[in-house]
């Protein structure tokens, strides 16, 4: 695994459509519920412990459906655990895409707002896209052209050679800076006080990534399911409105 | 004209300040050029129903001929370093209205910095206006210098706000060098004569394959047989 | 304690619906109620308020028959207790529809101190109509919420239509994100023709077609429990569970 390539799928600037959404900022913060930084802090870690946690889940899953349970048996115990292999963008196992059409379905069961579910789907056709033009060996999955966008960030990751909880990783990551860029631009707050906050769920991160990377293999069904009504809410009314600054 | 089989309709871009009449433009070029062409309209305006509006009342344009993108208050990014959902709204456009000859995207509110990716559109034309100070041309950035077209618009305003055209042609023609820069009123030309007459010709043209490649639509690798439209029952 | 309760109806082949097993033991007792000609069977648990307390795990199986129409109630609120010491319970709702099944139970109220999950699993085959309510309530008026989970997944022929886990006690997130601070959340899910097809949204409940069948989640946050029951009933069950006697809230003594 290069962490270098961890760090090109992990940018911001990476040009896959990220910039356009707020993860629900726009309307939590329109409605009132975020408004300043302690606001925002508890929309960040409420939103991680659901719909990133998911996320997360459901990213590890698909680059562990496209890149195949690699030396499990032969070092026991958890396959992420195992020491760095040779890295770098290479071929896949090419195993059990089935499963990545079943991780699709398995977020629209999860996505009861169809804004969400639009929203979540054009973010990863977005990412699919880029992912195609920078790893050319991105490959055609049977979730299509527009998958949910933690199983796009599964594939684009296991294009890129890296590994489940990598994958995880960028899908838990993204949605807290996604959020937390929105809410700067919307609310003005102090971009070091909400970077620190961003630092402060790191650890967070870090253990949602391992443990969904542990679970990358359960069936679709018993992987995370956390909703959180007021994203579901706050999307569908957002997206009923005249006049937005972001696509969700 | 119609180029006789076209790869893929021609991207022009119009960006430039707010208020300097690029909905205007969009308007009056469709109007000139809706009778000949296939046209449709990306906007990136924050105030996406009333362009949508604007352009529907003016009847220069069906609803679905338009598609709005938000711009998470970041316009230049998303003409310029992060192209994803302007791509998608023309693919969209492609998808549910078959071949089309020209799409225009309009970009948010610009400075002079701004000016569209290559990956998204084969021309730009940038549209400042003279109300906003003959001394536009001279400050330059990226959008005057490099614009393929320059168009200096509402010269009808230039006595009331005391802009001196000759200063602001002057300048352009040293910002610009062999680039054009046309002078337009649409108070006084609501045809837009010379910009339709550009982009016509641009159309003509076609796309450039090496930039057709560049400003590709769909994704190479991604496609699938299963690739069924996900609408995911939004709407 | 360990206690099972089943009920399975089926259709009398006249029109109606007759319940070939009502069986249960303590504390879930299932009621055959209702008038006796209408169209649908219905049932009541009663004895529901005593529990789930700490230790528990119970079991209710349902099952539909083809053309059968059962409607499902709780008596009263269930109250999540504690145990001491402090253990885990479960409720395990399983359910087979065929036909129509209307699950409209009381809300779940988190005891200070309980830590509960009710886990719902229900198979619809191709057809199969659904309302299946879910309510949680944290704490009896002012007490601080214990933890409770609804985990709940629901297929369609075989498909995973809905899967979602809803949380409230002081394990769960109740920020801007996910409850705001709300004593009150619940969903009803809807399944078949009568599924409003429209997504809809005020400011503390939406109306959501799902993705991949005829079905759409109700999610409300409220104050209390009235309020969640009205944003989450609305119109629907009246029209729906075609019993115009068995109104919400309505609780026949047994
Ligand atoms: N006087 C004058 N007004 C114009 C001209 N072109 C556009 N406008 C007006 O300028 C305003 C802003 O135009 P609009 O197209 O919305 O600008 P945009 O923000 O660049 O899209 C509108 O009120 C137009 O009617 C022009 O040539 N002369
Ligand atoms: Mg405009």
């Amino acid at each position: 695994m290069s962490l270098s390539t961890l760090l090109v799928l992990a940018d911001g600037r990476l040009p896959a459509g990220a910039h356009a959404h707020s993860g629900g900022v726009e309307a939590a913060v329109a409605a009132g519920r975020v408004h300043d930084l302690a606001t925002l802090r508890s929309f960040l870690v409420g939103r991680t412990a659901t719909a990133g946690e998911v996320a997360a889940a459901f990213a590890a899953a698909t680059c562990r459906a496209l890149t195949g349970p690699q030396l499990q048996d032969a070092l026991g115990g958890s396959p992420d655990r195992r020491g760095d292999e040779p890295g770098g963008p290479r071929a896949f196992a090419g195993v059990d895409s089935d499963r990545v059409r079943e991780l699709d379905d398995g977020i629209d069961a999860r996505t009861a707002s169809p804004a969400l579910r639009a929203a979540s789907r054009a973010q990863g056709r977005a990412l699919l896209r880029a992912a195609a033009r920078i790893w050319p060996t991105t490959p055609s999955t049977t979730a299509g052209k527009q998958p949910h966008h933690p199983v796009a960030v599964g594939i684009a990751a296991a294009a890129a050679g890296l590994r489940p909880r990598e994958a995880a990783l960028v899908a838990v990551y993204g949605g807290i800076t996604g959020s937390a860029s929105a809410a700067v631009r919307l609310l003005g707050l102090d971009p070091y006080a909400v970077h620190a906050l961003v630092a402060e769920l790191a650890p967070e991160c870090d253990r949602l990534a391992a443990r969904a990377a542990d679970r990358a293999d359960l069936p679709v069904d018993d992987l995370p399911a956390g909703s959180a009504i007021l994203l579901d809410i706050g999307a569908e009314q957002h997206a009923t409105w005249e006049v937005r600054l972001f696509a969700s | 004209m119609r180029p006789e089989h076209p790869a893929r309709a021609v991207r022009i871009g119009i960006g430039g300040p707010v208020g300097s009449g690029k909905t205007a433009l969009v308007a009056a070029l469709c109007r000139a050029l809706a009778g000949e062409l296939r046209v449709a309209v990306v906007t990136n305006d924050i105030y996406t129903t009333e362009d949508a509006d604007f352009l529907r009342r003016a009847g220069v344009l069906p609803d679905d001929r338009i598609r709005a993108v938000e711009t998470g208050c970041c316009p230049h990014t998303a003409i310029r370093d992060d192209i994803s959902a302007n791509l998608d709204a023309v693919e969209e456009l492609e998808e549910d209205l078959g071949e089309l000859d020209l799409i225009l995207v309009e970009s948010g509110g610009d400075n002079l910095t701004a000016t569209f990716s290559k990956g998204l559109v084969d021309h730009q034309i940038f549209v400042v206006d003279v109300a906003g100070g003959d001394k536009v041309p001279r400050k330059g950035g990226p959008g005057v210098t490099t614009a393929d077209l320059l168009v200096v618009n509402k010269t009808d305003l230039a006595p009331l706000v005391g802009a001196d055209l000759g200063v602001m042609a002057r300048d352009a023609a040293a910002r610009r060098g062999n680039l054009p820069t046309v002078f337009l009123t649409l108070v006084g030309d609501p045809g837009a004569e010379p910009v339709t007459a550009w982009v016509r010709d641009r159309v003509a043209h076609g796309v450039d394959p090496a930039a057709a490649d560049h400003a590709e639509s769909a994704p190479p690798h991604t496609h699938s047989a299963n690739a069924e439209p996900h609408g995911a029952g939004a709407g | 304690m360990r206690a099972e309760a089943r009920v399975v109806a089926e259709a009398d082949g006249r029109g109606g619906t007759r319940l070939s097993t009502v069986y249960g033991e303590p504390p879930l007792l299932p009621r055959r109620t209702g008038h006796r000609h209408a169209g649908h069977a219905e049932v009541h648990l009663v004895g529901g308020a005593a529990g789930p307390l700490g230790g528990d795990e119970l079991r209710i199986h349902v099952e539909v028959g083809p053309d059968a129409h059962l409607v499902v109630r709780t008596v009263a609120a269930s109250l999540a207790q504690p145990s001491h010491p402090p253990r885990h319970s479960t409720l395990t709702i399983t359910a087979t529809v065929h036909g129509t099944l209307a699950w409209l139970p009381e809300p779940t109220v988190a005891v200070t101190g309980c830590d509960h999950t009710t886990r719902s699993i229900v198979d619809l085959c191709d057809g199969a109509e659904l309302l299946w309510r879910e309510e949680l309530i944290a704490g009896r008026h002012d007490e601080p919420s214990g933890d409770l989970r609804a985990a709940t997944t629901v297929r369609c022929g075989g498909r995973t239509i809905l899967r979602h886990d809803l949380a409230i006690g002081p394990s769960a997130d109740a920020g801007p994100a996910t409850v705001g601070g709300a004593r009150a959340v619940g969903t009803l899910l809807v399944v078949g023709p009568h599924a409003p097809t429209r997504p809809t949204a005020t400011s503390t409940g939406a109306t959501m077609p799902l993705a991949n069948a005829p079905a759409a989640l109700i999610s409300a946050t409220a104050s209390d429990a009235a309020g969640l029951r009205r944003a989450l009933d609305g119109d629907t069950v009246n029209t729906w569970a075609a019993d115009p006697s068995a109104k919400p809230g309505n609780c026949r003594k047994n």
